[in-house]
């Protein structure tokens, strides 16, 4: 796709499949409001795609929420995403996008930290953010499938992803 | 949310002078509430009109008795002479244990 090698990322040690998905509560914000959810109240409602991206206003964003938007995995189980912006920035992204995503809002990058998916950003001094990630997590908050960015930049493999949650829920 | 949800829902801006009047009753009356952000443009503010008739914020949503209301004067008006003094027991279990948690 492009004609220069991309870089790669050093080896993260990351959430992995069979492992349990760490809890936490931030606020998750919709096309109208956000209020403080945790992870387990939307597992408790059935699994659960978590993504992780890079922050919002940058291609990798758009590029990957224009993607899972189009594929409109709604129906299938919850999908929310998770990036260093803020609730003011994701309202943005999801109207600018249209999606029918939720996404929380972790500025202080601990859930990404927490997922083994932290990612210093080079040239901007104090802030980290997330390495594209995708984690399926089941009703029990176990991960039943987990992709972690190994290049900078790098974008899930939608169609795996796809087929790992058909195969989740059906 | 849990089995604990709070039975209050509180609209608000981040730092609106008028939200944090209300902030501070229910936290002097140790009720529990949770908090829903809106944003400063009435035209985001659809979630609100929906729920409370009008989009000024603050406005609450009080699932136990049923009402809702806005502007904060009302509000307060509302939470204190519900809530306050013992009228009613605060922390939703039904007995009134003197607002102990």
């Amino acid at each position: 796709m492009v004609e220069f090698d991309v870089v790669d990322l050093p080896d993260a040690d990351h959430v992995a499949e069979g492992d349990t998905a760490p809890e936490f509560t931030r606020p998750l914000v919709n096309d109208e409001f956000w209020a403080d959810a945790s992870l387990s109240e939307l597992t408790d409602d059935g699994p659960v795609c978590l993504v992780f991206y890079p922050m919002d206003g940058a291609f990798p964003a758009t590029y990957i929420w224009n993607e899972l938007r189009d594929r409109e995995l709604g129906d299938l189980l919850t999908v929310v995403g998770i990036s260093i912006s803020t609730p003011y920035a994701h309202k943005r992204l999801i109207e600018e996008r249209e999606m029918a995503y939720d996404l929380f809002a972790d500025p202080a990058n601990g859930v990404a930290e927490a997922y083994g998916v932290a990612h210093d950003l080079d040239g901007m001094a104090g802030i980290s953010g997330a390495r594209p990630a995708t984690f399926l997590i089941d009703e029990d908050r176990t991960v039943q499938y987990a992709w972690v960015a190994e290049e900078w930049p790098d974008f899930p493999p939608y169609d795996d992803l796809v087929a790992e949650i058909r195969a989740l829920v059906d | 949310m849990s089995d604990s949800d709070p039975q209050i829902t509180l609209y608000r801006l981040q730092a609106g002078p008028y939200c944090e009047r209300v902030v501070r009753v229910l936290q002097d009356l140790d009720l529990e509430y949770a908090s829903r952000f809106v944003e400063p443009m009435h035209s985001e503010r659809d979630v609100v009109k929906r729920v409370a008739g009008s989009r000024p914020v603050p406005a609450i949503v009080d699932e136990r008795t049923g009402v809702t209301m806005s502007e904060s004067a009302n509000v307060v008006e509302y939470l204190e002479s519900t809530y306050g003094s013992g009228l009613v027991d605060g922390d939703g279990d039904g007995d009134s244990d003197g607002g102990e948690r």
